[in-house]
């Protein structure tokens, strides 16, 4: 591009604000999407918003690094927003202190069946080694998974993006499944939805009720622990 | 909000000073949640500020998944010839994984006789 549009383009292009704001839209354009297509859970905000951005960088020959720059701001409230889940956590403590047990016993078999389930079949249909150590920590929290898997020879950045998509398919369809299974315990169903999906599946959670919430963001804290000490270890056990 | 903020900051901070002090396993904001769960029940409420921040940040939890997930672009090639695979492993192993848990807890939960499946709502200490 040359003239007074080129110029801009560069200026812009140099600093945070342009890729920050165009996030921020794609979102709200998610969102508004959403709302207008009754809710339903197939359009996911956050997958209309990717499918957008990587639409509009690649048109305009954006790199990811020049995009992520912008976009790092708000890629870093993940941290204070895990911290915030302390409160409806809170809100819920009495609900959530007679479910011990059931949690337990729920993250200790979703947390296995998440990292066998997907090494094992990307595995058996023939996808490459990193690949596959890629995908074992596909239902943690994005920060934490690019961690694990970093530590057991996956690519962080291939991590990330099947976190997402994990995250994604589980907002998407999580409702459906679980009425199919005749669940109607709104604590279950989050803690299914934070153990399998993550944070995607906690928001989602969010939608349906406080209580699915709050148990959706405890699953997803405790699945972080558990699969950072179960990936390493069955890592060194069969890898 | 800055004052809320600054608690959910200073509660990460310190989560990931512990983890770097004790080696814990454990990924820093989530011991930050601890501390700051800790600190409110110490207290036994939570500030309005902190409450309309949180719920806030929470409320758009997924927008902040979005920059992460733009990186599909730096791994096209390697999807379109693993995407089979791919796609299976996470459609099946995410069904399996929210089946599992669901029907575990409920489960467990009709064993011990807690939370059943019939508990009302209940909406704890506000």
């Amino acid at each position: 591009m040359t003239g007074p549009l080129g110029d801009v383009w560069v200026y812009l292009s140099a600093t945070p604000l342009l890729w920050l704001t165009a996030t921020l839209v794609a979102y709200l354009i998610g969102v508004t999407l959403f709302g207008r297509l009754g809710r339903n859970p197939v359009v996911q905000p956050v997958a209309v918003a990717i499918v957008l951005l990587v639409a509009v960088l690649l048109v305009s020959g954006t790199a990811y690094d020049v995009y992520f720059d912008g976009a790092q701001f708000v890629h870093f409230l993940l941290g204070p927003a895990t911290v915030a889940l302390a409160v409806p956590l809170f809100s819920q403590w009495k609900r959530v202190k007679r479910a011990v047990l059931p949690m337990a016993a729920a993250l200790l078999a979703g947390s296995l069946t998440a990292v066998v389930s997907a090494v094992g079949i990307a595995a058996m249909l023939g996808a490459s080694r990193e690949s596959v150590l890629s995908l074992a920590p596909k239902s943690v929290t994005t920060p934490i998974a690019m961690g694990i898997a970093e530590k057991i020879g996956g690519l962080p950045s291939l991590t990330a993006v099947l976190v997402i998509l994990t995250g994604i398919i589980g907002a998407m369809t999580a409702t459906p499944l679980l009425n199919l299974l005749g669940l109607k315990d709104y604590a279950a169903r989050g803690f299914a939805v934070g153990v399998a999906s993550h944070g995607i599946g906690t928001a989602r959670a969010f939608q349906v009720s406080e209580l699915a919430g709050a148990f959706a963001g405890i699953a997803m804290g405790l699945n972080a622990l558990a699969t950072a000490v179960i990936v390493p270890l069955l890592v060194r056990l069969f890898g | 909000m800055i004052a809320a903020l600054t608690i959910l900051l200073s509660c990460q901070l310190a989560g990931e000073v512990l983890v770097w002090l004790t080696g814990l396993p454990v990924p820093g904001p989530v011991l930050g949640l601890v501390i700051l769960l800790a600190g409110i029940g110490v207290t036994g409420r939570i500030p309005q500020d902190l409450r309309e921040t949180a719920t806030g940040l929470l409320s758009h939890l997924s927008l902040l998944f979005v920059p992460a997930g733009v990186g599909v672009m730096l791994h096209f090639e390697r999807i379109g010839t693993e995407w089979l695979a791919l796609l299976a492993a996470l459609l099946l192993s995410t069904w399996a994984t929210i089946a599992v848990s669901a029907l575990v807890f409920v489960g467990v939960a009709r064993m011990v006789g807690g939370a059943d499946a019939d508990a009302p709502e209940d909406e704890g200490p506000r």
